[in-house]
């Protein structure tokens, strides 16, 4: 602790109202005595007597439409309770985000006439054990008719690939727009001006959260009609309120007792689970646990959304960046989900945090036959970082120049205007490579110690 | 097949449960005895999280079937601290942040627990290779192996002190 520095205030004046005192000290975590004495209650450590549990005969193909579902076999399984179909949904089609006005609801809780992706839900069967819903989920009977699968993000867009959707084509609309954008001064004059461009293409594979607590919920049906959803979301209120809309009921019908995760990252913000645990209890009043298998957890929860992104850069001889034009695909899988937020995001994290004069961001939310995906720390931004600052580390090769230095001659200074109509505030990626460049003893060249992210009012970026 | 009858000395006391074929040691203590510090993250072996101890050692109880252990001594989180006061690894645990959600903590403190028990001098690779088998997803693990070490240095500390008191 004794390495802790004063805070330098004047980068939080806008900001900081309180004498705030906790950095510097240890505070103890409220929960860890519960965690190390084995009292802390996570959604599964509750049961109930005559509780039935719910497993999913799932999709084995890409993109299939459904031409029967035949559950008797199951129901010969000794144990079976009943089977659940989307007939049985009241409010079968939502989007998670349409709480905030997203839309259109392009994702059936189970769906009707086709499955888009392997590991899809298709029908629920509840069962007097976990084992006997898992023999018996495994005994429907489906009967699939194929159909052409699109994995890769641009032959997704591409103008002859048939919409895998019944609604609308294979990519999300920002206000009648096929892709979110940025628009901000001229790419295309000042490639002509710059002395040299730079492209390059970057890629990620979708990535799973893997928590060590798969995803799920028990539902209890209360004496007084109500319903308890003992759940490991991360968002108590995304569930309850998608979860309300979709069984049709009250807000108040539904409590939603969560907050403790066993390992979330992202992963258990969606509202996969609880819905159709609501209405199996609604259907049988008897407690209805869904837990995902650790295989479940791997193959069908919404892992972080694989992106493909192509920078393009006008670069002067002395290092600074004139033009950056970014076109990012941002793969959502089957269904939106939190992706179409993500993309969104992914476009304002653009150009980097770096002040350059022209860009241009087409940030496209794209539709595939993968596993829809979802949040995940730093959605929309991670791999958007990772060809960020591999592009930058490449023009400093180019240039020969020190990376540090490419950088810090391009952070952007308060007050800067950033690509997507935001004020730069409280800036301080100069000072933070200054003294990451001190500590770990790199000489700086003494402009670049002298410069700050204070901009002086009036002038146009110091140290060039 | 019948279920039978089971008898495990769980934490010091004789618990005796129905067991229906296959059933594993962990879902036995989950279900029929009420302990539910051991998680199951996996069911496969693979995660450590339902690390208990079955006679002083650690063992993944998703993977053993309750019935070939009846009879046997098993130890759980729930047994480790002496009603308030707690285990030197307890104590570490919560002094050093080796928990975060919390989830992998059972298993890993009797995986610990196990090591702690045949050697009372690890080295920092000792710890790590007695947690090898538990995955923790939040802590990035060296503030657990900083919390097993300083827990095996309490405990060396104190072992003479209450010999001393005993005698």
């Amino acid at each position: 602790m004794q390495d802790l520095e004063t805070i330098d205030t004047r980068f939080f004046s806008a900001e900081r109202e309180a004498d705030l005192d906790v950095v510097g000290t240890t505070v103890p975590r409220v929960d860890a005595r519960a965690h190390v004495t084995g009292k802390t209650q996570f959604y599964e450590d509750v049961s109930f007597p005559g509780m039935l549990h719910l497993k999913m005969a799932r999709s084995t193909r890409h993109h299939a439409l459904l031409k029967k579902v035949d559950t008797r076999p199951a129901e010969k399984v000794p144990g079976f309770v009943r089977a659940l179909t989307h007939k049985d949904v009241p409010n079968n089609w939502y989007t998670i985000l349409r709480l905030i006005g997203v839309e259109p609801n392009d994702e059936p809780v189970l769906p009707e006439d086709r499955v888009l992706f392997q590991g899809e839900q298709i029908v629920a069967i509840l069962a007097e054990t976990a084992e006997v819903a898992g023999e018996a989920a495994s005994k429907v009977k489906i009967e699939y008719k194929d159909l052409p699968a699109v994995f890769d993000v641009e032959e997704a867009l591409k103008p002859g690939t048939p919409a895998i959707k019944p609604h609308g084509k294979n990519y999300f609309v920002y206000e009648g727009h096929h892709c979110r954008r940025i628009r901000f001064g001229d790419v295309d004059q000042a490639f002509k001006e710059a002395d040299h461009v730079i492209e390059h293409r970057y890629q990620s594979a979708p990535i799973e959260h893997a928590p060590t607590e798969t995803t799920g919920c028990i539902v209890k049906p209360e004496g007084n009609g109500r319903f308890t959803i003992y759940s490991n979301t991360q968002a108590c209120y995304f569930t309850l309120d998608n979860a309300a809309l979709i069984v049709g009921l009250p807000f108040n019908k539904l409590r939603v007792i969560g907050g403790t995760v066993g390992g979330g990252f992202g992963g258990k913000v969606d509202v996969t689970v609880e819905p159709i645990a609501i209405i199996a209890a609604m259907l049988t009043q008897r407690p209805v646990k869904y837990a995902y298998s650790r295989e479940e957890e791997m193959q069908v929860s919404s892992p972080r959304a694989a992106e493909r992104i192509y920078i393009k850069d006008g670069v002067m001889k002395d290092g600074r960046i004139i033009a950056r034009k970014v076109t990012l695909y941002v793969d959502a899988g089957a269904y939106s989900r939190h992706s179409p937020y993500g993309t969104t995001k992914a476009a304002a994290h653009m150009p980097g945090p770096y002040s350059i004069p022209n860009v241009w961001v087409d940030a496209h939310c794209v539709y595939t036959n993968r596993t829809p995906s979802s949040a995940m720390r730093g959605f929309g931004v991670t791999i958007g970082d990772f060809a960020l600052e591999s592009q930058m580390d490449r023009i400093a090769r180019m240039l020969k120049m020190d990376p540090i230095e490419l950088r810090m001659l391009n952070a952007y200074r308060d007050g800067d205007m950033k690509a997507h109509r935001k004020k730069a505030e409280g800036c301080a990626l100069v000072e933070v490579m200054q003294k990451a460049a001190e500590m770990t003893g790199r000489k700086l060249p003494e402009r670049f110690k002298k410069m700050s992210s204070l901009k002086p009012v009036g002038s146009k970026g110091e140290g060039i | 097949m019948p279920s039978t009858v089971v008898t495990l000395k769980v934490n010091g006391r004789a618990q005796e449960f129905l067991a229906r074929p296959g059933t594993t040691l962990l879902d036995a203590l989950r279900e029929s005895c009420s302990l539910t510090a051991a998680k199951k993250g996996c069911a496969q072996g693979t995660c450590g999280t339902c690390t208990v101890l079955l006679e002083g050692k650690p063992v993944f109880a998703c993977l053993v079937p309750v019935e070939t252990v009846a009879g046997r001594s098993v130890a759980t989180l729930e047994g480790l601290s002496d009603g308030d006061t707690l285990h030197p690894l307890q104590e570490s645990f919560i002094e050093l942040f080796a928990t975060q959600c919390g989830f992998c903590t059972s298993g890993m403190i009797m995986a610990a627990k196990g090591l702690l028990a045949r050697n009372p001098n690890p080295s920092r690779a000792d710890v790590v290779r007695a947690i090898s088998g538990n995955v923790c997803r939040c802590t990035g693990y060296e503030a657990i192996i900083d919390a097993v070490l300083a827990a095996a240095a309490k405990m060396k500390n104190a072992t003479p002190i209450r010999k001393k008191a005993a005698e």
